[in-house]
């Protein structure tokens, strides 16, 4: 059987920054992949790939058996393959139950369907009672969730989740970790970008690691917390002793 | 009170209010509510575009301009009745705002309001220019039948006011089915965040598209009214960029994207606009001035316009407070 999502020698050229060089990986059915690199490594850049928002200067991404480097954001989300922002993305205006309803219309053939649907996601991510609240009005945590909730009512096949967890207290990041690892039998694959290593180690079937655009290392958690590359990346790079 | 209970209050006060007119004795005063409810209607029109999907829209006169043109020129030159002629407006102005709308699209913000008011105005100059089928700058007359309602028309003001009365009913109605609707949410999406409605799935340009043409066509069949209404139509009256910001001044100070905000914005605009103009007389512009100023007033205080005031003020005296911003 062929990947979910295969990314073949990608490269992203901003100007004369290399921000994704020959990156190749594949992401299968059912599993939670963590995606790791330091600050500027090209994580978001592959995200922002993957989703349709920027063409790649080289390479292609195969999902679910079609080429998507050349589709629209719609088109890609209609799919199956929906994405979150690092920096989240609430419609303001909106009522948390109303801004998970705009994602589940992906799907929903009528107003009330999509009502049903969206309060079923709301639930998933531990966010039903606030269901009335203008989301402008949430706390970050919540306001994570949010960002979750519409990409999944989206009924996706896969997620990349991008920093979730980011800003989070640990009891936060906890009850997160548990709504994430429960995708994979709700049918959700996960590729998920992490800077807590506590998270990604926890929740990963496979970590990859880029660093500089480029990908370093590949393997289970328990390896790459080994990998001598890697190690040196991150003691070069960002400090993550917290995690 | 539910918000449900709340809107059906509302919506009976206003059949109620609706009937009030008709009581008085003086044709001038019915000609000012009739007109007064003819802008309510088209500050619905541009709600749709502008308020419920935020595009900023400062060239709804071309729109208006064409549903008046359209119907009293097929009127005119081949005996077509308006009624069929409102309708021929409206599907040519929604193919304008198709024309004007794709390639404006992709502009944000103020480009995007400078666009639209340079379309109308260019259509404008046009108009003023084609002397022998529109009339050049003096306008069309329509036809005098007299009472031909058939014809769109009649000598006595009660018809136009209750047509009028129907088409605010109407907007009304498509204001409150679109909101509840896919393509309203998608457009209330858009107006928040087009990237983030984008990941969504959500085609933005169709979205928009649509919102143009039903707001346009709309719009047009206000053109249409108009003309009937006073029998004449020139460049100056109905395709003036005056006319395109008070529209939108209108449904923003009343509360834009809602569907109560925009007539609340007409009934208070219009009045005193009226009120100012026979206070001050001869002094030209005193009209835009004043909306200046109550545009000024209104978004210091409350960017999301006057219903949001009043409905704060409800929500503080009365029923027990509800969170849905619906
Ligand atoms: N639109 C853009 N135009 C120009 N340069 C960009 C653009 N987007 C990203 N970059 C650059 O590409 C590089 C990779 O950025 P990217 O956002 O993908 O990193 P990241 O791995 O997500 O980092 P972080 O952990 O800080 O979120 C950075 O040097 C960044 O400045
Ligand atoms: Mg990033």
């Amino acid at each position: 059987m062929s990947a979910l999502l295969e990314v073949r020698r990608l490269a992203k050229q901003f100007g004369g920054l290399s921000a994704v060089e020959d990156v190749s990986f594949a992401v299968e059915t059912g599993e939670i992949v963590g995606l790791i690199g330091p600050n500027g490594a090209g994580k978001t850049t592959l995200f922002e790939m993957a989703s349709g928002f920027q063409r790649p200067t080289r390479g292609e991404i195969w999902f679910d058996g079609t080429r998507i480097d050349r589709l629209s954001t719609p088109a890609i989300c209609a799919r199956g393959l929906a994405r979150t922002f690092q920096i989240v993305r609430p419609f303001g205006d909106m009522t948390v139950l109303d801004n998970v309803i705009v994602g589940a219309f992906m799907r929903a053939p009528s107003p009330k369907m999509a009502r049903a649907h969206a309060a079923t996601i709301l639930a998933q991510v531990h966010l039903a009672g606030r269901c009335d609240q203008v989301a402008r009005t949430l706390t970050l945590a919540d306001r994570k969730r949010l960002e979750m909730a519409k990409a999944l009512a989206t009924g996706p096949k896969l997620v990349l989740l991008d920093e979730v967890m980011a800003g989070l207290t640990r009891v936060e990041t906890d009850e997160i970790m548990e709504i994430v690892r429960a995708l994979p039998r709700a049918g959700v694959t996960i590729l998920m970008v992490e800077h807590n290593m506590h998270a990604v180690m926890g929740l990963s079937d496979r970590v990859i690691v880029i660093h500089h655009g480029r990908k370093i290392g590949e393997g289970s958690p328990a390896q790459i917390a080994e990998n001598p590359a890697v190690v040196a990346a991150y003691l070069g790079g960002r400090d993550d002793a917290d995690a | 009170m539910t918000p449900l209970a709340r809107g059906g209050a509302v919506g009976a006060a206003l059949v109620a209010a609706m009937v009030v007119p008709l009581a008085t004795p003086s044709p001038y005063a019915l000609s000012i509510v009739t007109l007064t409810l003819l802008y309510g209607y088209l500050a619905l029109s541009w709600n749709i575009i502008g308020g419920i999907g935020g595009q900023l829209s400062l060239g709804h006169a071309a729109y208006f301009g064409i549903g008046g043109y359209a119907s009293t020129l097929l009127f005119v030159q081949f005996g077509v009745s308006p009624w069929f002629g409102m309708f021929a407006g409206a599907a040519l102005a929604a193919l304008a705002a198709a024309l004007i709308g794709y390639p404006c699209f992709r502009l944000r913000g103020a480009y995007f309001a400078l666009a639209t008011l340079a379309a109308a105005m260019i259509l404008k100059i046009a108009v003023e220019n084609s002397h022998g089928l529109l009339g050049g700058p003096r306008g069309l007359e329509v036809t005098l039948l007299r009472d031909a309602p058939l014809q769109f028309q009649h000598t006595r003001k009660e018809f136009y006011y209750a047509v009028v009365v129907v088409m605010l009913t109407i907007a009304l109605s498509i204001n409150y089915l679109l909101l509840r609707s896919r393509l309203g949410f998608h457009l209330v999406a858009i107006r928040n965040d087009q990237d983030a409605a984008l990941a969504l799935g959500i085609d933005i340009t169709r979205s928009k598209l649509a919102a143009a043409m039903l707001s346009a066509a709309l719009t047009a069949a206000g053109g249409t009214f108009y003309a009937q209404f006073v029998m004449f139509i020139s460049p100056d009256k109905v395709l003036s960029a005056n006319l395109s910001v008070q529209i939108a001044v209108m449904c923003i100070v009343g509360g834009r994207g809602t569907v109560f905000g925009p007539l609340l914005g007409a009934l208070l605009l219009l009045p005193a606009e009226e009120i100012a103009r026979r206070a001050l007389g001869g002094i030209v512009g005193a009209d835009m001035m004043l909306y200046g100023l109550l545009l000024m007033i209104v978004m210091r205080r409350e960017p999301r316009g006057v219903q949001r005031i009043l409905r704060d003020l409800w929500n503080r005296t009365g029923a027990p407070r509800s969170v849905n911003a619906g």
